[in-house]
C-alpha cells in the first residue's frame, strides 16, 4: 500500500520536531529515514503509525485519508528499537498476540494460529524457541521475533524504529541483508528509521534525509550519495575534508588550485565550500595543480585501502584513502610533504552552506 | 556452604565480610527473638501448650485475624493497584498531596488510626450513622476490623506496584495497540501480568503486617470474645495476667502459620518469576 505524506507539521512544546514534511512512499518500497538524532525522523515514523498526532497535515494509505485511523486499525506493524516483547508471554504466545486478540468472529481458530505463528517462526529462523520466554534470548532473536509478531497480522505497512541500534556490529549487519531478503520476498511497504548511514544506503530502495525537521534530499542510495544535494547531506553521509575557497562565474578557485565547474555559472566572486571525500582524494609528488599540501602526520595502513592523515600548514586536517598499489609506489612516510587533487568536488556557495560548518 | 564462601576470584570484593555481618544480623534481631519465642514455649510441655492453645476462645481469635488479614489484604490488592495506576497514569492537580497521603497510615500511630476509625464508624459517628439505618454495623465486629486492616495496609500494596507501574515501557502499550489490542486486552494481557509479582509481594507485605497488627484494631474491633476479639489481643491480655507461657504459645502458633503462608506466597512468587524467562 503507498502510503502519502501531507504537509506534516509537529510541536513538542517550543521544540518544532517537523516542519511541512510531505513524501510520498511507493507500494512495496523499502524506504529509510535517515538523520541524526533530532531530526524528526521517529516522530515522522510514529506519525505514519498513528502513535503520535500530527498539528497539522494528512498521512493517506492507498490514497484514502488516514490522519484518524486509530493506530490498531491502521494495519502496521511497528518494530521498536528495544524489541518490545511481553515478557511475561513465551515467544510463541507474543508472535501469536496480534491474531489472539481479534475479535471472536475474526479470530482464527487456535489450530490456525499455531500453524500461522509456526510458519513466521520458520521464516524467521526462530521455530525452535517457540516455547522460549524473551528474557532467554540474545538481542537479535528478540529483534527477529518482535518482527515475527509484527507480521503475523499481516500487516499493509512495516515500519521499524531503529530496529538494528541496539545490537552489536555482526548482529547487526547479519540482520541487515536478511531483512533486504525478507523485504524482497514479502514486498510489503517498509519504512524504516536509521542514523547509520551505511545501513540506510546499504539496505534501502530509497533514502529520505532529513535534518531539523524538514526533509534535505529525497533518492536512490547512490544517487544520494554521488549527487548530494546539501552540504548537510554530503557531510552526514560519510567523511569529508573542506576546502574553502570562491567561485567566480562557474570557475571554481582554491588558493592557486583552479576547475571549471559545470554550475554556478552566475556565482560572482561568492565564497564556497568544496567537499572531498577521503578515496576522491589522490595523492601526488608534484606541487603542479595541487588542491592543497600537507605533511603525512598519520598512515593507517590496515584493509584494502591505506588512510593518510596529512595537516596543512594552517592546521586543519585532510584524510586521504589511497590503494595498497599507489600508496607503494608512492613510498611516503610520516614526516613527508605531499600533494593533493581531487578527482571529484561538491561544490557549494556559502550563501547556501550556510555560516556554520556542520560537525558530525 | 563452602563451594559460595570460597568465590575468591569474585568481581565484588568483601562479600565474607558482607555475608557475615548479614547473618549476624539478621539472627540478631529476627532469629533470636524467635529462639527464645520457641524455648519458652517448649519449656511448659505439650499438654501445657495445647491447654493454652486449644481453647475455643484463642482458636477463634487466630481465625479471625488471619481471615480478616486476608480479606483485608485482597481488598487493598483490588484498591492500591487502583491508587497506584491513578497516581502513575494520570496528571491531576494535587497529585503530589495524595502521593503523600498514601504513606500516612505508615507514619500515624495505630492507636491514632484505631480512635479514628471508631470515631468515623460508631453507631452515632459521620459514616457510622448512616450505615446503622441500613443494618450496617461496622465498629465493634469483624467487619470493623477488616476496616482498620485495610487502612493499614494500603500504603504496602500502592508502593510496591507504583514503581513497577512507571517502569513499565510505553513501547509494550503501544507494540500491543499495533497489533490490534483494545485497552482491555492491552490491561488484562500486557500490564496486569507484569504488575502481578509487585501485587504479589505487596499483597503478602499488607496481609503480614495486618496478622499482627494490634493499636489500630483493638479499639475499632469491640473485642467480644468469639466474635471481634484478634489473637493479638489474647496474647495481651495473657500478659497482663501474668500467663507468660500462655501468650507465647499463641504467639508461636501465628508464627507457624504465618510462616507457611509466606512460605506459600514466596513459592507462587518463584513460579511466577521462573515462568517469566529466568527472573528476567
Amino acid at each position: 500500500m503507498s502510503i502519502e505524506i501531507r504537509n506534516i507539521r509537529k510541536q513538542f512544546g517550543q521544540f518544532t520536531a517537523l516542519d511541512n514534511v510531505s513524501l510520498d512512499i511507493a507500494a512495496g518500497e523499502l524506504l529509510a529515514l535517515l538523520g541524526p538524532s533530532g531530526c524528526g525522523k521517529t516522530t515522522l515514523l510514529r506519525i505514519i503509525a498513528g502513535l503520535e498526532k500530527p498539528d497539522a497535515g494528512q498521512v493517506l494509505f492507498g490514497g484514502a485519508d488516514a490522519t484518524h485511523t486509530h493506530v490498531a486499525e491502521r494495519q502496521v506493524g511497528f518494530v521498536f528499537q528495544h524489541y518490545a516483547l511481553f515478557r511475561h508471554m513465551t515467544v510463541f504466545d507474543n508472535v501469536a498476540f496480534g491474531l489472539s486478540v481479534k475479535p471472536r468472529r475474526e479470530r482464527p481458530s487456535a489450530e490456525e494460529i499455531r500453524e500461522r505463528v509456526m510458519k513466521l517462526l520458520k521464516m524467521v529462523q526462530l521455530d525452535w524457541l517457540a516455547d522460549a520466554y524473551p528474557g532467554q534470548l540474545s538481542g537479535g532473536q528478540r529483534q527477529r521475533i518482535a518482527l515475527a509478531r509484527s507480521l503475523a497480522v499481516e500487516p499493509k505497512v512495516l515500519l521499524l524504529d531503529e530496529p538494528f541500534g541496539a545490537l552489536d556490529a555482526k548482529v547487526r549487519k547479519d540482520l541487515r541483508r536478511w531483512l533486504r531478503e525478507l523485504h524482497n520476498d514479502m514486498h510489503i511497504t517498509s519504512v524504516f528509521v536509521t542514523h547509520d548511514q551505511e545501513e540506510a544506503l546499504e539496505v534501502s530502495d530509497r533514502v529520505v534525509v532529513m535534518d531539523h525537521g524538514h526533509i534535505e534530499q529525497v533518492g536512490r542510495p547512490d544517487d544520494i550519495y554521488e549527487h548530494p544535494a546539501t552540504p548537510f547531506v554530503t557531510q552526514f553521509l560519510g567523511d569529508v575534508n573542506l576546502f574553502h575557497g570562491r567561485v567566480d562565474a562557474g570557475q571554481l578557485t582554491i588558493g592557486s588550485y583552479e576547475q571549471a565547474l559545470g554550475q554556478h555559472q552566475d556565482a560572482d566572486g561568492d565564497a564556497a565550500v568544496a567537499y572531498v571525500r577521503p578515496h576522491d582524494l589522490d595523492l601526488t609528488l608534484q606541487a603542479d595543480g595541487a588542491l592543497a599540501q600537507g605533511r603525512v602526520e598519520h598512515i593507517h595502513a590496515v584493509g584494502p585501502v591505506v588512510r593518510v592523515e596529512l595537516q596543512q600548514a594552517d592546521g586543519q586536517t585532510i584524510e586521504a584513502a589511497v590503494s595498497k598499489e599507489r600508496f607503494r609506489a608512492l613510498g611516503i612516510v610520516p614526516g613527508d610533504t605531499v600533494y593533493v587533487t581531487p578527482r571529484k568536488l561538491a561544490v557549494f556557495l556559502k550563501d547556501a552552506a550556510g555560516q556554520q560548518d556542520y560537525v558530525i | 556452604m563452602s563451594t559460595i564462601l570460597n568465590l575468591r576470584h569474585s568481581v565484588l570484593p568483601g562479600f565474607r565480610l558482607s555475608f557475615g555481618i548479614t547473618l549476624f544480623w539478621l539472627a540478631l534481631i529476627v532469629l533470636l527473638p524467635f529462639a527464645a519465642l520457641v524455648y519458652s514455649t517448649v519449656g511448659m510441655g505439650w499438654d501445657g501448650f495445647l491447654a493454652a492453645v486449644g481453647s475455643e476462645r484463642v482458636m477463634a481469635s487466630i481465625r479471625l485475624s488471619f481471615a480478616t488479614a486476608g480479606l483485608s489484604a485482597l481488598i487493598n490488592l483490588v484498591f492500591g493497584f487502583l491508587v497506584a495506576w491513578v497516581l502513575v497514569r494520570y496528571p491531576f492537580p494535587g497529585k503530589r498531596l495524595v502521593d503523600a497521603l498514601v504513606d500516612l497510615p505508615f507514619a500515624l500511630p495505630t492507636a491514632v488510626a484505631g480512635i479514628a476509625l471508631t470515631t468515623l464508624y460508631a453507631p452515632n459517628g459521620w459514616i457510622g450513622q448512616f450505615l446503622a439505618p441500613l443494618g450496617i454495623k461496622v465498629a465493634f465486629t469483624p467487619l470493623g476490623i477488616i476496616v482498620a486492616l485495610t487502612f493499614i495496609g494500603l500504603p504496602f500494596v500502592v508502593r510496591t506496584v507504583q514503581p513497577v507501574l512507571e517502569d513499565l515501557e510505553k513501547e509494550l502499550e503501544e507494540a500491543a495497540t499495533c497489533l490490534g489490542a483494545s485497552r482491555w486486552d492491552i490491561f488484562r494481557r500486557v500490564i496486569f501480568p507484569a504488575t502481578l509479582p509487585s501485587l504479589i509481594t505487596g499483597g503478602t507485605m499488607a496481609f503480614a503486617r495486618a496478622t499482627g497488627e494490634y493499636g489500630s484494631v483493638i479499639f475499632i474491633a469491640g473485642n467480644i470474645p468469639l466474635v471481634s476479639e484478634i489473637a493479638p489481643l489474647i496474647i495481651v491480655s495473657k500478659l497482663d495476667q501474668f500467663d507468660q507461657q500462655g501468650a507465647t504459645a499463641v504467639a508461636l502458633v501465628m508464627l507457624g502459620i504465618s510462616f507457611v503462608f509466606l512460605l506459600l506466597i514466596n513459592l507462587i512468587q518463584w513460579w511466577a518469576a521462573r515462568r517469566h524467562g529466568a527472573g528476567r
